[in-house]
């Protein structure tokens, strides 16, 4: 979240789009309800169904799975038509006036530089400013020039006309300018929007470029670092941030620090393309301290062995050819490569794709270790259980390790929320028979590797030799160690650059702000985001003061936010350029003669004042936000619809570049995507409020609430299929088919896309062969093994299937 | 399903006595249930069978193609979320509604029922099962308007919401408000609860429903739980909650005119019987009829 959940209040427009917040993030739907009951707020939902949060919507509109990024580019187009974007913050805020190099171009469905062997851009050097000959980006403040993003923007967005709209998402044109009514009104500096999204949006191959359409239409409308605005990613789990945080990526490392490739052999390569100095006069280019992040966080993974002369252990770090996320470990496993896995708090068997694949791959490793709470599908994938998991066990050799762990309630820690909240919690009960925690067996199986190496050497045992683990019980750290590593410390006596006779930090110190990070090994710290969280006055996660000084729901004391205890990220754009709030009802952060006042942490040094032009989006070089995206997205600067890989329809925009065009397929799933012709419906997943992934289906109350498998589906399929609700149907899809119960719902609109019906039936994903719930086949047999091009997060939200009725399952007829 | 507590009892079924009446009444305490800010989380169900220890005694079911589940009241399963698809015009709606004990201010199945102390009401307007002295007749079932008591096959017993009578007795707002997290439900006061409805309803009339209002049936006597409803000229569409509900004739019959007539008929049977006795001398069953009979026994054994 850019914003926080608290902030959701201050709100005047909510638009829930490729989200469920009240059907998947309940309790802080509290917030939506409160912005509705007292400020007024409009709530909009946009959904292929007619969700629990558009049961108390003011305004629902259908929407095809899939197609959100022309939805959102219509919105813009809307937008930019209308004059309805507020002018003086685009201009101030972001790259709008920025001129783009020549040969920049968009053409038939495919950006400058593409390589149609390669499958990729493989020449991305025209996606980019002109330069002058300081190395700063030109700008063109009048917005005139042809090649300024704006224009670009403008002549870009320009095909998605409402009609357009209507035929690629099936969103009746009235519906659809509806909604762009209510976005705009947005427009005025003195009201804003907030985004709600989940993985409605991110579980696509165009998934980061759903959301930074959204982002680009925050970013027009000035709803960015304002209260009551931002994109808000709502997080699945109590903890999803703080893994991400801590490096969930494969690529990264903790504090979004990047991991080296195979291409960067030494320290000094891997320097040369982060120095990130500034692009614009006077900007901030906060990444220019990239080094000091990284040589603190080498100090905190490999202590007194990190040193100047050998490059801070870099060598240590391992190189990756490719990029070793969930889908590419699967295909590898499955292709024999893989000799062992470990599963920590990870169902892979039913949270990765394509369930088939999986098991395969399951069965062709020499051992598996599952470490978690519950019996899960993946410590059991070698079971038979009927025609839900119909294996046959004698022919699969994987020796599998169970692992109990506590669950979170059986153990103490931080967990970060949403709204990049870090939160101490502490253990209610002790877990269960022989649990043991998380930490304690990592630990564990660290002394033991250790031991090996040290006994037996190997090719390269120095990392695990060196790892650092200074805690006071290595076999069990307490986690209120674990975090102060986190947050780093003095290693030696820091002077204070200003006065080298004073001392800025003694050895020792526990660092109070990422700021006096270095870069000659005297400080250490894994993850310099979440620095502050534990300084020398304590654990701020355990903060739980409950006062909101200014009513902004800022809560300055509960927790510590990162970064800097910020609770709205940009929040100086919450002030004109002049540093004067847009308005009294969004007064947040402004300049008060001397200094940058306000509820919250400003972000950047508080007495620099407005007419240093220093922009607030201080990540990027630029100092500004990006409407084009340069460089950093594989898809292109600007967001473009592609259809998904199970295309339900030709692009209408550019039928030859039908789907996203640097999509990676592996070799063994060439042939695992379905079309309309065989699979004429378009399917999508998703979460129920009564259950949590596939967790609760082991408790008995959740298993009351919801005990069975449904597939929901709209009268007029079922009617031309002579399907009932609750009689058993098959599901099925290129890659495998399910039998569920019929759920048949007035919820699932009958829509029109290219001309033609389109029916939707959509899947819950709670439902396995282990648990209390009635047994059933695991959704992911239906799901495609392919990813977001950005993040690699997998495709669940829109395939293709049928759907026919059929006769209950063996095991269900018998128990029934 | 309460027993003996700290709360003073306004009224006790099948009896004529006076309950303890000293302490002072305390105020009315009402359920307000806003179905506006309900999202049908379904968590006041999953509260509802923790608070009372009824999570083990309500078996897993299976789906019937809906939302709701379990499919309806159960003796376990005091309080269920009804989902209604409701087409307004081109519009669609998702109506949801808690359903479960209305605590009616004048309670039909207290009414109904024929013994003694097993239907209590409190003076806060609470209406409570006292297990120990339920027959199982079913009677309450009959006289609630709401149908709402369900007769557990376990024990023979009726169960229904309590509205926490427990929670209530020490100061706390019953499980499923406490877990409610929109505040979709609300607790307090009968007074302060019809105050913030009307807060609500003015929302609601200034988003466009122009019928909202609050669901306080007065052939009840009014209720301890209400509801805020978009469209409170129509409840009938909250998956048919009654538009005007009142106890069935029947329960008036019963416990008016008729029960003094059926008290009469069982005192003249008992007279007839001595009178036949004194008269005729004992019944005699002859052999032939016995046989009879044990063919009879036999035929419906078989």
């Amino acid at each position: 979240m850019t914003n926080s959940w608290n902030d959701i209040k201050n709100a005047d427009v909510i638009l829930i789009m490729g989200g469920n917040a009240a059907e998947a993030h309940p309790c802080g739907f509290k917030w939506v309800v409160e912005a509705k009951a007292h400020n007024g707020a409009k709530l909009v939902v946009v959904d292929p169904r007619f969700t629990r949060s558009a049961a108390v919507a003011d305004f629902y509109a259908p929407i095809r799975p899939g197609t959100d990024i022309a939805f959102l580019s219509g919105v813009m187009r809307y937008l930019l038509g209308a004059g309805k974007i507020q002018q003086e913050y685009v201009k101030a805020f972001t790259n709008a006036g920025y001129i783009v190099k020549e040969g920049f171009k968009f053409e038939d469905g495919l950006f400058a530089g593409y390589d149609e062997a390669k499958k990729n851009y493989v020449d991305r050097s025209t996606w980019d400013y002109e330069f002058d000959e300081q190395g700063m980006a030109k700008v063109d403040d009048t917005l005139q020039h042809p090649r300024c993003v704006i224009n670009l923007l403008k002549t870009h967005v320009d095909r998605y006309t409402p009609e357009m709209v209507e035929r690629i998402c099936g969103t009746p044109k009235d519906k659809f300018l509806k909604v762009c009514e209510l976005i705009a009104s947005t427009s005025t500096g003195d009201r804003s929007m907030t985004s709600m999204y989940a993985l409605g949006w991110t579980q696509h191959t165009t998934g980061a470029q759903n959301i930074r359409s959204m982002a680009m239409i925050q970013l027009l409308l000035g709803n960015i670092g304002i209260p009551g605005g931002g994109v808000n990613a709502l997080r699945g789990h109590s903890n999803v941030q703080g893994i991400t945080d801590l490096a969930l990526l494969s690529t990264s490392t903790p504090g979004y620090l990047v991991l080296p490739t195979d291409r960067e052999a030494t320290y000094a390569d891997y320097m040369k393309s982060r120095r990130f100095k500034p692009q614009r006069p006077g900007q901030t280019s906060f990444w220019q301290n990239y080094e000091k992040f990284f040589v603190s966080q080498q100090k905190s993974f490999f202590g007194a062995a990190a040193t100047k002369d050998n490059d801070w252990a870099y060598d240590y770090l391992p190189k990756f050819d490719v990029p070793y996320d969930a889908l590419k470990i699967i295909d590898v496993m499955a292709a024999g490569q893989m000799n062992g896995l470990f599963c920590q708090g990870m169902n892979i068997m039913m949270a990765g794709p394509n369930k088939t694949k999986i098991r395969n791959g399951l069965s062709k490793l020499k051992w598996l270790v599952s470490i978690d709470p519950l019996e899960t599908e993946t410590a059991r994938f070698w079971e038979n259980h009927g025609e839900f998991n119909d294996v046959d066990p004698k022919s699969i050799q994987t020796e599998v390790f169970q692992l109990p762990a506590t669950a979170f309630a059986e153990e103490e820690g931080s967990a970060t929320n949403s709204s990049r909240l870090i939160q101490w919690h502490w253990k209610a009960a002790e877990g269960p028979g022989e649990s043991r925690g998380d930490i304690q067996i990592i630990s564990d199986l660290r002394a033991r590797l250790r031991a090996l190496y040290a006994k037996e050497g190997g090719a390269f045992p120095d990392p695990i030799l060196n790892l650092a683990w200074n805690y006071s019980d290595p076999g069990n750290p307490d986690p209120a160690e674990v975090l102060k590593d986190i947050n780093g410390y003095a290693l030696e006596d820091v002077p204070d650059p200003a006065d080298p006779a004073k001392l800025l930090l003694r050895a020792g110190q526990l660092l109070p702000t990422f700021g006096v990070m270095r870069d000659d090994g005297k400080t250490s710290g894994g993850c310099w985001i979440y620095t502050g969280v534990y300084t020398e006055a304590g654990n701020m996660a355990q903060r739980r003061n409950a006062s909101d000084p200014t009513g902004k729901g800022v809560y300055p004391n509960w927790g510590f936010s990162w970064p800097a205890n910020r609770r709205i990220l940009y929040n100086r754009a919450s002030a004109d350029a002049a540093g004067k709030p847009w308005s009294e009802r969004k007064k947040y952060m402004w300049w008060n003669g001397s200094k940058w006042t306000g509820p919250d942490v400003p972000d950047y040094a508080p007495t620099v004042p407005p007419d240093k032009a220093v922009g607030p989006f201080i990540m990027n070089q630029e100092g500004t936000a990006r409407l084009f995206a340069r460089t950093g997205m594989p898809d292109g600067p600007f967001p473009e619809h592609y259809e998904a890989m199970d295309a339900f329809i030709a692009n209408p925009l550019h039928p030859k570049v039908s789907r996203n065009p640097v999509v990676r397929v592996f070799a063994a799933d060439a042939k695992s995507f379905g079309t309309p012709d065989k699979f004429p419906i378009v399917a999508t997943t998703y979460r129920l409020t009564e259950h949590f992934h596939y967790w609760t289906k082991n408790a008995h109350a959740n298993a009351v609430l919801q005990p069975e498998l449904f597939v929901e589906m709209g009268e007029r399929l079922a009617k031309a299929k002579g399907i009932q609700s609750g009689d058993w149907v098959e599901v099925t899809s290129q890659r495998g088919s399910i039998k569920a119960k019929a759920a048949v719902t007035k919820r699932i609109r009958p829509i029109m896309v290219d001309g033609k019906p389109c029916d939707i039936v959509g899947v819950p994903i709670h439902y396995g062969f282990i648990g209390l719930t009635r047994k059933a086949h695991p959704v992911n047999t239906l799901t495609p093994p392919v990813g977001d091009v950005s993040a690699q997060t997998p495709e669940f939200k829109a395939f293709l299937v049928d759907v026919k009725k059929t006769t209950p399952p063996a095991q269900a007829a018998a128990t029934a | 399903m309460a027993t003996l507590q700290s709360l003073d009892i306004r009224r006790r079924s099948a009896s004529t006595e006076t309950p303890p009446q000293v302490r002072q009444a305390p105020v009315e305490v009402a359920k307000l249930i806003d179905v506006s800010k309900c999202i049908g989380c379904k968590a006041c169900q999953a509260a509802c069978l923790e608070w009372n220890d009824l999570s083990l005694s309500q078996p897993i079911g299976e789906t019937n193609g809906t939302y709701n589940n379990p499919t309806d009241l159960t003796p376990a399963s005091w309080t269920v979320m009804r989902y209604a698809e409701y087409e307004n015009g081109d519009d669609l709606e998702w109506l949801i509604r808690k359903d479960g004990c209305m605590h009616c201010a004048d309670p039909g199945c207290l009414k109904a029922c024929p013994s003694p102390g097993a239907i209590v009401q409190y003076t806060n307007g609470i209406v409570d099962f006292v297990s120990e002295n339920c027959i199982g007749c079913g009677y309450c079932v009959k006289g609630c308007p709401f149908n709402v008591p369900r007769i557990s096959k376990v024990d023979n017993k009726a169960y229904k919401c309590t509205l926490c009578s427990d929670r209530v007795a020490v100061g706390q707002a019953p499980a499923c408000a406490k877990a409610c997290p929109t505040q979709a439900i609300y607790f307090g006061s009968k007074d302060d609860m019809i105050v913030h409805a009307e807060e609500r309803i003015a929302d609601l009339k200034d988003r466009g429903f122009e019928h909202a209002g609050l669901y306080n049936p007065p052939g009840v006597g009014g209720t301890h739980v209400m509801y805020v409803l978009n469209h409170a000229d129509k409840p009938s569409l909250y998956s048919g909650l009654p538009d005007d509900p009142s106890i069935s004739p029947l329960v008036s019959l019963w416990k008016g005119v008729v029960k003094p007539l059926s008290l009469a008929a069982i005192a003249f049977a008992g007279v007839a019987g001595f009178l036949h006795y004194i008269t005729k001398g004992p019944n005699e069953v002859s052999e032939a009829e016995e046989h009879e009979a044990d063919k009879l026994a036999g035929d419906k054994r078989a």
